[in-house]
């Protein structure tokens, strides 16, 4: 019975939801077509749903998609990868923890991205840039995500482990790290997000390729309505990689 | 009793959190010497904080003493003896990411049991406790009382000769707890384990075991032991029975004064003048 009221009440804030996005697209429409705004300022969504069929059917797009999603995957993984094990040897003693969380939450609340400049001085105006950056800003999260999961683990269920005669490996195996899982995926999303928002927000100041390059190119060329395709195109792109991370997130505490 | 009988034996044991002079300070267990035989069901008993806990987990070699030694099987104990003994924690000590199935076998797995077994013992296991049924659910799916006893089903899959449980029906209703005890002490009619048993309830107490061990305030130390002299398995007349209600105001009795004196004392930990002078 609750369920049902639940699922009720997810289609009803569905249907809001979307009538949100309707009701925006209509305000766009109608500022083009009958209040007169500036097709250069605010192109036509018709226009742009054209120019959005043309760059899909040509596939032009597929060289600046194929950078951006390499940077995209090589910083996430450069991520993850430090991000836990920095995190698993941090949250061993008690010590490393009171050291070290406060300083990771210290730079995290840093706006890393204006280090842009450096980095591009760095590693140059190609992907290697953008993959610094990507990586430097998603390690935050997950680096804290993980001294978060693993530091409050239930000490009731590695006293149990213990008491049967778990080993270390065992005891990392079978009980820190499924029950460290839930916070750590959280922190791999997050992850995930300001990865993907750095390197396309760092692609459109500093850059040779890439999604971001590509639409700041077409702003510069008064292709408004092209300019508007392609950060639809990018807008779904993104939220179907949100999605498919948010999928893999339930999935990993599915049992909670 | 001779000495061979005994599966534990508790030699002076004390022990301290902290050091003297610390906030943190606290004397839970002083010089306390049992010896429990083989195939007893001895329940300690006292007020919070009085170190019941604390001598469970030193048996268990999951604490070290501060003083004194515990023998097991003849043999002093330095940290965990999972071949010997088994836990059953007061709550949520199931691996709650694991069915229930998978809890018990992973218990086999930590302590090295033969692969090919594990099924076949987890299913016996379960089927003892009466868990057959719900050994695909996971833990939270299932009410306190399954809980607690999928984790004896686990502890009881690892065939140690001792069973370890510190408050395993604490967290549980007054009426689950009572079928959960009936069922205790028919197990314990057929397996012949040695079980240590740490409770704050009199009428579980006086239900379960052949021996109360009745523990002072803080710091605790075994002030007097009762014995129960009544066949396993016990049935629900025993606890309408004179002998029942006799042995269970004789421990009313008892604690009631060392209950007293906990409550008098400060409720801070790390008082230690005021535990000093009640010992």
């Amino acid at each position: 019975m609750a369920r049902r009221n639940q699922r009720a009440a997810g289609i009803g804030s569905r249907a809001v939801q979307l009538g949100f996005l309707v009701a925006l697209l209509i305000l766009w429409y109608l500022a083009t077509n009958r209040w007169g705004v500036n097709h250069l300022l605010l192109p036509n969504p018709i226009d742009v749903w054209h120019q959005l069929i043309n760059v899909l059917r040509s596939g032009e797009y597929l060289p600046d998609l194929r950078v951006t999603l390499s940077e995209l995957v090589i910083a996430f993984a450069l991520a993850m990868t430090s991000g836990t094990i920095v995190g698993y040897f941090v949250s061993r003693t008690r010590y490393s923890i009171r050291v070290f969380e406060p300083l990771f939450a210290g730079i995290y609340s840093v706006p890393i991205i204006l280090f842009l400049p450096l980095y591009v001085l760095f590693f140059g105006l190609g992907p290697a840039s953008k993959i610094a950056l990507g990586t430097t800003i998603s390690f935050f999260p997950i680096v804290l995500s993980t001294i978060a999961g693993f530091s409050n683990v239930d000490r009731t269920l590695v006293t149990a482990a213990r008491s049967m005669g778990a080993s270390d490996y065992q005891l990392l195996r079978y009980v820190l790290v499924p029950a460290a899982l839930p916070v750590i995926l959280t922190g791999l999303r997050m992850g995930f997000t300001v990865a993907m928002l750095s390197i396309l927000g760092s692609e459109t100041i500093a850059s040779l390729a890439g999604l971001g390059h590509h639409i700041v190119q077409l702003a510069e060329n008064m292709e408004m309505a092209r300019m508007f395709a392609y950060i639809a195109f990018v807008v779904v792109m993104v939220a179907v990689l949100n999605a498919f991370v948010s999928y893999l997130e339930a999935r990993g505490r599915r049992w909670a | 009793m001779t000495a061979g009988d005994a599966a534990v034996r508790i030699k002076n044991v004390s022990h301290q959190f902290g050091e003297a002079g610390e906030t943190q300070f606290v004397r839970a267990l002083l010089d306390t010497s049992l010896d429990i035989s083989r195939g007893e069901l001895l329940c300690l008993i006292g007020p919070s904080g009085c170190g019941k806990s604390t001598l469970l987990n030193i048996i268990g070699g999951l604490l070290a003493p501060t003083r004194g030694a515990v023998e097991v099987a003849g043999k002093a104990v330095h940290g965990p003896t999972p071949h010997e003994i088994a836990f059953v924690f007061q709550e949520n000590a199931l691996f709650p990411w694991n069915t229930v199935i998978e809890n018990v076998r992973l218990g086999m797995l930590f302590q090295g049991v033969p692969k090919s077994e594990h099924e076949p013992r987890a299913k016996k296991s379960l089927e003892t406790v009466g868990l057959a049924e719900f050994a695909n659910h996971y833990p939270g799916q299932l009410s306190g009382g399954m809980r607690q006893r999928a984790a004896l089903a686990r502890a009881l899959s690892l065939q140690t000769g001792i069973l370890l449980m510190d408050e395993p029906f604490g967290a549980l209703d007054e009426q689950t707890r009572m079928i959960l005890g009936e069922d205790l002490s028919v197990l314990l009619a057929r397996t012949e384990k040695t079980i240590v048993f740490v409770t704050h309830s009199l009428g579980e107490a006086v239900f379960l075991a052949d021996r109360v061990a009745v523990f002072s305030a803080r710091p605790g130390t075994i002030k007097k032991i009762i014995h129960v002299d009544e066949p396993h398995p016990r049935r629900s007349n025993f606890v309408t029975s004179e002998k029942f209600t006799e042995l269970r105001n004789e421990l009313y009795a008892l604690l009631h004064e060392e209950i007293r004196k906990t409550m008098d004392e400060s409720p801070r930990p790390g008082n230690d003048d005021a535990t000093v002078k009640d010992s």
